[in-house]
């Protein structure tokens, strides 16, 4: 027999805002429910190393799925005619959906860039429902520098040049390994599957004025992001802490936007002592 | 730096196959200094400085000399590190046609990166 690895994936069916999808979900551990959340335009495959690191899964059941449209999970039916773009309540609907399908009670859930975000809308939301939120790679803005069109046209390859945006967000210190398969997942992304996330990233998940009201107390808030993130910066994570109150940031030094996937080893560094936090003082 | 970007990309077979469909030339400002890169199927077939104000490219990309000392550092520090980054902090423009540097992003990042010496270990 080969030498299996402890992820074991899975698929069911899923109803979001009238929609039915086959969602593909992966999982090892056991323990605390972790529920980890993809970048845009990528998959769980992202966090392959945190389920096959048992400093980590010795404590924590981590369950990680393909968002609608995403990795291996379906499109709804009927695909062709839409346009995908992803919205706050969409996005909000989808994980709590998830979360009641899986029967999960009151999960830790971790989420990297528009995942990062996105987590603190359920802090906002469903304090109620979440042990704690982890952000990376997640402010509670940031600013666009690019035209989204680019990314999804007939005379552009979609994949590569989503590989090609994103590539420099991946730290010159990550190995190239963990680099080129980072990207390589950029490249499989559906068309206009990146495009529509950054809907959410760029413009209709940004909070106003109301980060602030997010309360700590009831759902802790930790914040890690990147040296060499462009978009959530250390400036704005920091920018980002300093209204919510009683967050805890960190910017983790020689890491870009894709911590887990561009630089496991360095990452887990930054992580485990935020894990084993959450496990010894949250209950 | 810009004398090695001719002989760092042709010397490098993998890189020169990925830019297989490019021929053209592009504009490269490095603080007040412009220079004609002319690419011929994915091989650097010059790098001129410009001199006559008809010589010019499909495109144009710009920073400061000392944003592009930086760059070409074995590990540059952040904003410093990827044409995209620099473009996000404003350091770095980019102007004229841009279908064919989208059409080949990743190959001609590695093009501006190529004289970079490897980082240690």
């Amino acid at each position: 027999m080969p030498e299996f690895e402890p992820i074991v994936g899975r698929y069911f069916k899923m109803n979001v805002a009238g929609d039915d999808y086959r969602i593909h979900v992966e999982e090892a551990g056991r323990g605390t429910p972790l529920v980890c959340l993809h970048t845009a335009g990528a998959d769980t495959r992202q966090y392959r190393h945190l389920m096959c690191d048992p400093a980590i899964t010795n404590h924590y059941r981590v369950i990680a799925f393909d968002l609608p449209w995403h990795g291996k999970s379906n499109p709804p039916v009927g695909w062709r005619d839409r346009e995908y773009r992803l919205t706050t309540d969409l996005y909000v609907q989808t994980i709590m959906a998830f979360c009641r399908a899986m029967a999960l009670e009151r999960p830790v859930v971790m989420g990297c860039s528009m995942g990062g975000r996105v987590v603190l809308h359920l802090a906002l939301k469903h304090a109620i429902d979440f042990r704690a939120v982890i952000a990376l790679e997640g402010a509670d803005r940031v600013e666009p520098y690019y035209e989204l069109d680019w990314l999804h046209r007939p005379d552009v390859n979609g994949g590569e040049v989503c590989a090609a945006f994103v590539s420099g967000q991946v730290a010159p210190q990550s190995p190239d390994e963990h680099r080129w398969e980072t990207l390589w997942m950029y490249m499989q992304s559906g068309p206009g599957i990146f495009k529509g996330d950054l809907y959410f990233y760029w413009y209709d998940g940004h909070f106003d004025d109301r980060s602030p009201k997010i309360d700590t107390a009831r759902c802790p808030v930790y914040l890690l992001s990147g040296e060499y993130d462009s978009s959530c910066t250390p400036e704005r994570t920091e920018a980002t802490a300093s209204r919510i109150k009683g967050s805890k940031a960190t910017v983790m030094e020689g890491i870009g936007h894709f911590p887990m996937a561009e630089n496991p080893a360095l990452f887990r560094k930054y992580i485990l002592p935020v894990l084993d936090e959450i496990r010894e003082t949250v209950r | 730096m810009i004398d090695r970007i001719r002989d760092r990309v042709n010397a490098n077979a993998g890189l020169v196959r990925r830019g297989q469909y490019v021929s053209l030339p592009f504009l490269l400002g490095i603080g007040e200094e412009d220079y004609v890169v002319t690419i011929e199927k994915g091989r650097v077939s010059s790098v001129e400085p410009r001199r006559l104000a008809t010589a010019t490219g499909r495109f144009t990309i710009r920073a400061a000399k000392a944003v592009w000392d930086e760059f070409w550092k074995p590990v540059p520090k952040r904003n410093h590190h990827d044409l995209w980054a620099m473009l996000a902090a404003g350091i770095a423009k980019i102007d004229g046609d841009l279908l064919p540097l989208m059409q080949n992003l990743q190959y001609f990042k590695d093009v501006l990166a190529a004289p970079r010496p490897p980082r240690e270990g």
